[in-house]
């Protein structure tokens, strides 16, 4: 008999639309602790809609949001769906991390004082503390010696690195990936998925929205295909890539690869 | 009549005007810096009105930066000058005094400064937000920052950043708009000025070492506002 | 707020605004001319003329105009028994002279700034495929630069023309009756500031209003090649062949 474990995150029947457009058309997910499960899709097939739901970036039309069994509670105002209680909002993202496509650094501090900035002022952790983890976070990252260049100066590997760097410093449960590495020159690539290769192997939730077939086939341990806001593949990636079911997914390998 | 040479008409001796005039010079400073700073508090909160979600804030700090930047400063100042001694006056006869009540044309003055400056300073404050990468604050809000703290640690920083060279631009605007005072009676600079014209029968010499001071003046606020510029982008490479 | 009241101010302010649009105007139009010159003195790469024109520029943004009016008007007062000799002082008396002559040398210094702008922001491309025809000289300047330079320069010009007519309002201190002139006698015979200021205000922002709308139409007028193209009719004869 199946104990019932909590979730890490456990999307259920999101539907969102972007005024006549619907992106999200009931689409469900479900990511134990240690899940790493990659996103895929054609543009504008909502994966990313559903990644920025989950930290309610978006909120959604209609569905259910958990993350470690708790409901994000969301609420109808005339301006559209907002969420219920957004220091409960603010709270769970604390735990949740995202990396985004664009790095988006806060371009007036410097590396380290990126990374430490929501631990000192949203976790309120202290000061020393948070520094000495962000020094041993971007040691593991490989940016140290950058700490104290501004986002500007780095490349844009580096400056997703950091980005990574200033998601670990909050201690979080889940990690979502928008598109990591769609923004990085190819010869850049490469450095960003060895440090998320480093983190799935430690054991930690990813939820990874990417183009990287190689990082779905051989790093995560469930791949999700969306087409038109809803799933149309999901399963480990021996089974998804191997026999695939979906004539559209085929043709879709088949052009990213 | 003995005519004193220009050095002895500005200079520090026993009639010269030199003190005078620096001492003035120390006002037209005062003023210009109060209405400066009066506009700041009202740039800030129409800029935050113009970007509003509100579209009554909206349409308020429009109309605010379209009237204030429309009308001529003067018109602005008469009204605080002489509206401002009418109300006093008004609320004056309540308790028996009578006439004219003049309401210290310092206080007016700067008053007049900062509401027309505000105007300004809004539109300087509106577009550096717009610098504003939109990313930045998507990654403020996914770490779980509330809005107060993003707009003290992130928005804040960024923003005055950015908003130093327009606001180089409507420092040089409030110390020309100072000197408009004048008509009020505020012995600023150019009032003073006036005065030793006028006694002295010298106005050219008066108001050309008026305008000397002014250059200084204007001189030196290009300097130290270029090195703020300097000093607070070090290490930041605005997107060209 | 009493409506006679401010009716009654609205005909009294009313009656300011052809002096208003006088002092305006022609300063604008005089300046113009005064903007080209300091402008191409600029560019003009010869040391002292580009020596001047800067030194112009600095010392007629760097001042108030109210400082550069009382100059024309009282400081020149100084040097009377000259001007009268010349034959000047009829012009340097008359407050309407003094106050175009400093409206002029102020916008003069702005404008050439704007006009300058405009001159370098035209495309070097186009200039140069203006010389590989073998246009150069003043008939490079006239057909092409100029009136690329001026497209450019309209808005900035635009807005220049706006702070020109509040600027007039200063020609009230040494007693020109415009617009605002009226209003503070009026406030000061009836204290009664907010009813006139909000008449004047808008009076001047009326004038704004119009003036804008003149300067966008203009600039529709002249930009024929951001539009739209127009439909293209079927030709109905045969193409000869």
């Amino acid at each position: 008999m199946k104990t019932a474990t909590v979730q890490a995150v456990s999307v259920n029947n999101l539907r969102k639309s972007f005024g006549s457009l619907e992106v999200l058309k009931g689409v469900s997910l479900s990511a134990n602790d240690g899940d790493v499960i990659s996103i895929l899709g054609a543009s504008g097939s909502g994966k990313s809609t559903m990644l920025r739901c989950i930290n309610m970036l978006e909120v959604p039309d209609s569905g259910e949001i958990r993350i470690g069994g708790e409901e994000i509670g969301i609420k109808r105002t005339r301006r559209g769906m907002e969420p219920a209680d957004q220091s409960q909002v603010d709270r769970i993202r604390s735990r949740v991390a995202m990396v985004f496509q664009s790095f988006n650094l806060w371009s007036h501090m410097t590396v380290l004082e990126n990374v430490i900035e929501a631990p000192i002022h949203v976790q309120k952790r202290p000061r020393a503390e948070c520094i000495a983890e962000a020094e041993a976070i971007l040691q593991k990252v490989g940016i140290v010696d950058k700490r104290n260049q501004y986002p500007s100066h780095l490349s844009g590997g580096q400056q997703q690195r950091a980005a990574i760097a200033r998601a670990l410093a909050m201690r979080p449960q889940v990690m979502l990936f928008d598109e990591p590495t769609s923004a990085l020159d190819p010869e850049l690539v490469g450095e960003v998925l060895r440090v998320m290769r480093a983190l799935a192997e430690e054991g930690r939730t990813m939820l990874v929205v990417t183009h990287e077939m190689g990082f779905a086939r051989d790093v995560s341990n469930r791949v999700i295909f969306l087409h038109q806001g809803m799933i149309e593949e999901e399963g480990p990636p021996s089974d998804v890539f191997g026999a695939p079911k979906s004539e559209r997914f085929k043709q879709f390998i088949s052009s990213h690869r | 009549m003995q005519q004193l040479s220009y050095f002895e008409l500005i200079g520090f001796g026993p009639k010269g005007w030199g003190l005078a005039l620096l001492v003035a010079t120390g006002m037209t400073l005062a003023v210009a810096l109060c209405g400066f700073l009066a506009g700041a508090v009202v740039g800030t909160l129409v800029a935050w009105a113009k970007l509003s979600r509100s579209m009554i804030a909206r349409t308020f700090g429009d109309g605010y930066t379209t009237i204030l930047r429309g009308i001529p400063d003067l018109l602005v100042i008469y009204l605080f000058y002489f509206g401002g001694s009418a109300a006093l006056g008004a609320i004056g006869s309540l308790f028996g005094a009578d006439g004219f009540i003049g309401v210290p044309a310092f206080v007016t003055g700067a008053l007049a400064i900062g509401i027309v400056s505000g105007a300004y300073q809004a539109e300087v404050f509106r577009g550096a937000y717009q610098i504003l990468n939109r990313g930045e604050l998507e990654a403020a809000r996914s770490v779980g920052m509330h809005r107060w703290l993003i707009f003290r640690r992130i928005i804040a920083p960024q923003v005055l950043r950015y908003a130093i060279p327009g606001l180089g631009n409507t420092w040089q605007l409030v110390l020309k708009e100072s000197a408009l005072i004048s008509v009020t009676g505020l012995v600023e600079l150019l009032r003073q000025s006036h005065i030793a014209a006028g006694s002295t029968r010298r106005p050219f010499d008066f108001y050309i070492t008026a305008a000397i001071l002014y250059l200084v003046i204007t001189w030196v606020s290009t300097y130290l506002f270029q090195r703020a510029e300097t000093y607070s982008l070090r290490g930041i490479r605005r997107a060209s | 707020m009493d409506l006679d009241f401010m009716w009654e101010t609205l005909l009294q302010l009313l009656s300011g605004v052809p002096l208003t649009l006088n002092l305006a105007f022609t300063s604008v139009a005089f300046g113009a001319v005064l903007a080209m010159i300091l402008a191409l003195m600029r560019m003009s790469r010869v040391g002292i003329l580009e020596a001047i024109a800067k030194a112009y520029v600095f010392v007629f943004r760097g001042t108030p105009l109210l400082v550069q009016i009382f100059l024309i008007y009282y400081g020149l007062g100084q040097f009377r028994p000259i001007l009268q000799e010349w034959g000047l002082w009829a012009f340097f008396r008359e407050p309407y002279w003094c106050a175009i002559l400093a409206l002029t040398l102020n916008t003069g210094a702005y404008a050439s700034e704007i006009i300058r702008g405009g001159l370098q922001s035209v495309p070097n491309q186009q200039v140069e495929a203006a010389k590989a025809c073998g246009m150069s000289g003043f008939l490079l300047f006239r057909r092409i630069v100029f009136p690329i330079a001026v497209r450019q320069a309209l808005p900035a010009y635009g807005s220049e023309i706006i702070l020109m007519v509040k600027a007039t309002s200063l020609a009230s201190i040494i007693t020109m009756m415009e617009v605002t002139g009226l209003a503070a006698k009026l406030i000061s015979q009836t204290f009664r500031a907010v009813e006139v200021f909000v008449v004047g205000g808008l009076i001047y922002l009326i004038l704004n209003f119009a003036i804008t709308r003149i300067i966008m139409a203009f600039e529709w007028w002249l930009s024929p090649h951001l539009r739209r193209p127009p439909a293209i009719e079927p030709r109905l004869e045969a193409a000869h062949v």
